[in-house]
C-alpha cells in the first residue's frame, strides 16, 4: 500500500472512533439537559396521554443503553429520526442547512489561508520594518475580537454607512437558483448564470471575512513568529550564504519548513470555524446550520442535537484527516517514515 | 595575486548600550591557491570575519565596518549590494559546521544543488543540473548521485551530507572556500575523511581556502599558513610547521597546550585571560601580518 493511502487510512480509522465516542458523549449530554422533550415539543396544552405516546415513540422510557441501541441502529441505515421542531427527518433538515454553512465556512477558510500566510511571510521577511509593525498591528486587533464582533462592525462599516456589500442573506431574492449541490457559488455556475454567481459571492464576501478574520490573524501570526525562527536555522544562512534570492528564500526555503508547525493549528482554526459560524450567521441572516443547532438545542430536540453535533463532529474530523495528509505532503520526513512503519 | 587581502578590519555592533566593537583590526591575506587557516576561541571573532568577506553583515543596520576588504583585487566596500550578492555562492562559499541542518530539511538534494548551481547559469535545466550535480557528488566519492539527488537531507549520514556540501560548495568553481569549522559536528573518522576529500578538491581546483577552526590537529594537517585570533585582533601568523614548531605569542602557546594529549597528561589548566594574550603584535616585530604583502 503507498504510505499516503496507509496513513489515510490510519486516520480515517482512528476518527471513526472519534466519531463513535462523540456520538455516546452527545447522546449522553442532551439527555441530561433538565427539560421533557415531548412536553416542549407538544406545547403547554398537550394532555398527558399524548406526551406519554411521544415518550414511547421516542424510546424514552427505556434503559439508556437500549435508546443508544437504537439510536445506532437506525444510523446504520443512515436514518437521524425525526425533528420535533421542523417534523421532517434530521437528516432532510441538515441537508438544507449543512451546504449554506459549508459554503461559508469553506471561503473563510480559503480567505484564512489565501491572506494570513502572505501577510506573516511578508511580516517576517521585512521583520523589523514598519511592513511588520503594521501587519502586527492590524492582526493583533484581528485575533483581540471575536468573529461576531466583527461581523456587526463590518456590517455597520461596509454595509450600512458604506453600502458597498448586501446587509444579509445569500443572494438576491430576484434570482431563483434551482438547488443541486446547495452550494449557491456551484449551483448558479452549473444554472449557467454568471450574475447570480456575482451577485451570491458579492453576499458572502463580508459575513465570510469576519468569519476568517481571527484565523487569518491567527495564521498570520504563526506564520511569522514560526518563519522568524526558521530564518535563524543554518540552511537559511546557507541559501543567504550562497546568494539564494532573498524572495526565492522567504517563499520557498524558510515558508515551506515554516508551514508545518502552523498546518495544524491552521487546520483546527478551520475546523473552529463550523462552530463560530454561528454568530456571524446570525447577524447576517445566513441560513445555515449553526442557526439551525442552536434552535434545537433551545427546544431540546433530542435527534436534531445529536444529528447536528455528529455532523459538525464529522466534519471537523474530516478537516484533521485532509490537514494531516497536507502535512504529510509538506513534510518529507512523515511521508517516509510511514514507509517505514 | 592574492584572492583575499584583509587590512586592518574594524567591525562594531551597534546596541542598546552603545556600540561594541568586535574586530580591532583584522590583517590577513590568503594567496590564490593557499590554504589559511583562522584559529581561535569562540567569540574571537572568527565566524564574523568570514561573513564580511561573504558581505552578510553589510547589510545589517547596526553594524559599523571599517578596513579594506579585496576580493580578487576588487575592495568589497566600493561594491554595491547588487556586486557583492552576484560574488556570493558563484566566486565564494562556504561549508557550515553542521552539515545535516545546513541543509534544507524539505527539499531533496538535487533541488537545493539546481538553487546553487542557478547562481552561476540562472537558466540551467533541471537535467543539464542533474548531470553535473550528479558529476560532482561522484568526485567527493558519493557511490550512487542519482539516489543521493533523490533523498532528502535527514535521509542521509552526516559524512554524506558533508560531502554534498562540499561537492555544492566547489560547484560552481569559485575561487575562494570558507570553511567555517567544517564538520565539527561530525564524529571524528568521518570529519577526518570528509576533510581529506575536500583538501583533494580543493587542490584539484585550485581554490584558495578560508578555514575557520579551533581545532589545531585539522589545522596542522589541512593548511599552509596559520592566523591565530584573539579577542578580535590577529596575535601571531606564520606558516603552519613554524607557527607549531616555535609558537613565540603566548597566547598561542596556551592555545597549543590546550589540546587534550591522547597520552593522557590530564586535561590541561588554561587561564581565562592573561595580560601577556593581549600584548600588541606590532612589538612582537614579524609576528602579526607582513608589512607590504602585495
Amino acid at each position: 500500500m503507498p504510505p499516503v493511502l496507509r496513513l489515510l487510512a490510519k486516520r480515517l480509522g482512528t476518527s471513526l472512533i472519534v466519531l463513535i465516542g462523540v456520538s455516546l458523549l452527545i447522546f449522553a449530554i442532551a439527555r441530561v439537559i433538565p427539560g421533557d422533550p415531548a412536553r416542549i415539543a407538544l406545547g403547554p396544552n398537550a394532555t398527558a396521554e399524548a406526551i406519554a405516546a411521544l415518550r414511547e415513540r421516542l424510546h424514552l422510557d427505556d434503559p439508556f443503553v437500549l435508546q443508544y441501541g437504537y439510536f445506532l441502529a437506525d444510523l446504520a441505515r443512515g436514518d437521524l429520526g425525526i425533528s420535533l421542531y421542523t417534523n421532517r427527518p434530521v437528516t432532510q433538515d441538515i441537508a438544507d442547512y449543512l451546504p449554506a454553512t459549508l459554503e461559508l465556512v469553506l471561503v473563510a477558510g480559503l480567505m484564512m489561508v489565501a491572506l494570513g500566510l502572505p501577510l506573516g511571510v511578508l511580516s517576517a521577511r521585512y521583520r523589523g520594518s514598519w511592513i511588520d509593525h503594521s501587519v502586527r498591528m492590524v492582526m493583533l486587533l484581528g485575533v483581540s475580537a471575536p468573529s461576531f464582533v466583527w461581523a456587526v462592525i463590518l456590517m455597520l462599516l461596509f454595509a450600512f454607512y458604506l453600502p458597498l456589500f448586501p446587509i444579509a442573506g445569500r443572494i438576491s431574492d430576484s434570482y431563483a437558483i434551482s438547488p443541486v449541490t446547495g452550494f449557491l457559488l456551484v449551483d448558479t455556475l452549473i444554472a449557467g448564470n454568471v450574475r447570480a454567481f456575482g451577485n451570491a459571492a458579492w453576499h458572502i464576501v463580508l459575513p465570510a471575512f469576519a468569519l476568517a478574520l481571527s484565523g487569518i490573524a491567527q495564521a498570520a501570526r504563526l506564520t511569522r513568529s514560526n518563519m522568524v525562527e526558521t530564518y535563524e536555522r543554518p540552511y537559511i544562512e546557507m541559501a543567504k550564504s550562497y546568494g539564494f534570492p532573498e524572495k526565492r528564500i522567504a517563499w520557498r526555503y524558510a515558508f515551506k519548513p515554516s508551514l508545518i508547525p502552523s498546518m495544524t493549528i491552521i487546520g483546527l482554526d478551520f475546523a473552529a470555524m463550523l462552530g463560530n459560524a454561528f454568530l456571524v450567521e446570525a447577524v447576517f441572516a445566513w441560513p445555515g446550520l449553526s442557526r439551525y443547532g442552536v434552535a434545537v438545542i433551545l427546544r431540546k430536540d433530542l435527534n436534531a442535537i445529536v444529528g447536528t453535533v455528529l455532523i459538525i463532529s464529522a466534519m471537523f474530523l474530516i478537516v484533521n484527516v485532509i490537514v494531516d495528509l497536507l502535512i504529510a505532503f509538506i513534510n518529507p520526513r512523515i511521508r517516509h517514515s510511514q514507509r517505514a512503519s | 595575486m592574492n584572492t583575499l587581502r584583509i587590512r586592518d578590519l574594524r567591525l562594531g555592533f551597534k546596541g542598546w548600550s552603545g556600540a561594541v566593537e568586535v574586530l580591532h583590526g583584522i590583517s590577513l591575506h590568503i594567496a590564490k591557491g593557499e590554504r589559511v587557516a583562522l584559529v581561535g576561541e569562540s567569540g574571537s571573532g572568527k565566524s564574523v570575519t568570514a561573513r564580511i568577506v561573504l558581505g552578510l553583515l553589510q547589510s545589517l543596520r547596526s553594524t559599523r565596518l571599517s578596513g579594506l576588504v579585496e576580493f580578487d583585487g576588487r575592495d568589497l566596500s566600493k561594491l554595491s549590494e547588487r556586486e557583492r550578492h552576484a560574488l556570493r555562492g558563484t566566486k565564494m562559499s562556504m561549508i557550515f559546521q553542521d552539515p545535516t541542518s545546513s541543509l534544507n530539511p524539505v527539499y531533496p538534494i538535487l533541488t537545493q544543488f539546481h538553487e546553487v548551481l542557478r547562481r552561476a547559469n540562472p537558466a540551467i535545466a533541471v537535467a543539464e543540473a542533474r548531470a553535473r550535480a550528479e558529476k560532482a557528488l561522484a568526485d567527493v566519492s558519493i557511490t550512487d548521485p542519482a539516489r543521493a539527488l533523490e533523498s532528502y537531507p535527514f535521509q542521509l549520514s552526516g559524512g554524506m551530507n558533508q560531502r554534498v556540501m562540499i561537492a555544492m560548495a566547489l560547484a560552481n568553481e569559485p575561487s575562494l572556500l570558507i570553511a567555517d569549522e567544517p564538520g565539527t559536528a561530525l564524529d571524528v573518522t568521518v570529519q577526518a575523511q570528509t576533510l581529506r576529500l575536500m583538501r583533494e578538491q580543493v587542490e584539484r581546483h585550485g581554490t584558495s581556502v578560508l578555514f575557520i577552526s579551533h581545532n589545531l590537529g585539522v589545522v596542522r594537517e589541512f593548511a599552509d599558513r596559520v592566523y591565530v585570533i584573539y579577542k578580535g585582533r590577529i596575535a601571531e601568523q606564520g606558516p603552519t610547521a613554524a607557527l607549531f614548531g616555535n609558537p613565540r605569542h603566548p597566547y598561542t602557546r596556551a592555545l597549543l597546550d590546550a589540546v587534550p594529549r591522547i597520552t593522557g597528561e590530564g586535561i590541561p589548566e588554561i587561564e581565562d585571560a592573561s595580560e601577556a594574550y593581549f600584548a600588541p603584535t606590532v612589538v612582537h616585530e614579524g609576528y602579526g601580518e607582513p608589512e607590504g604583502v602585495a
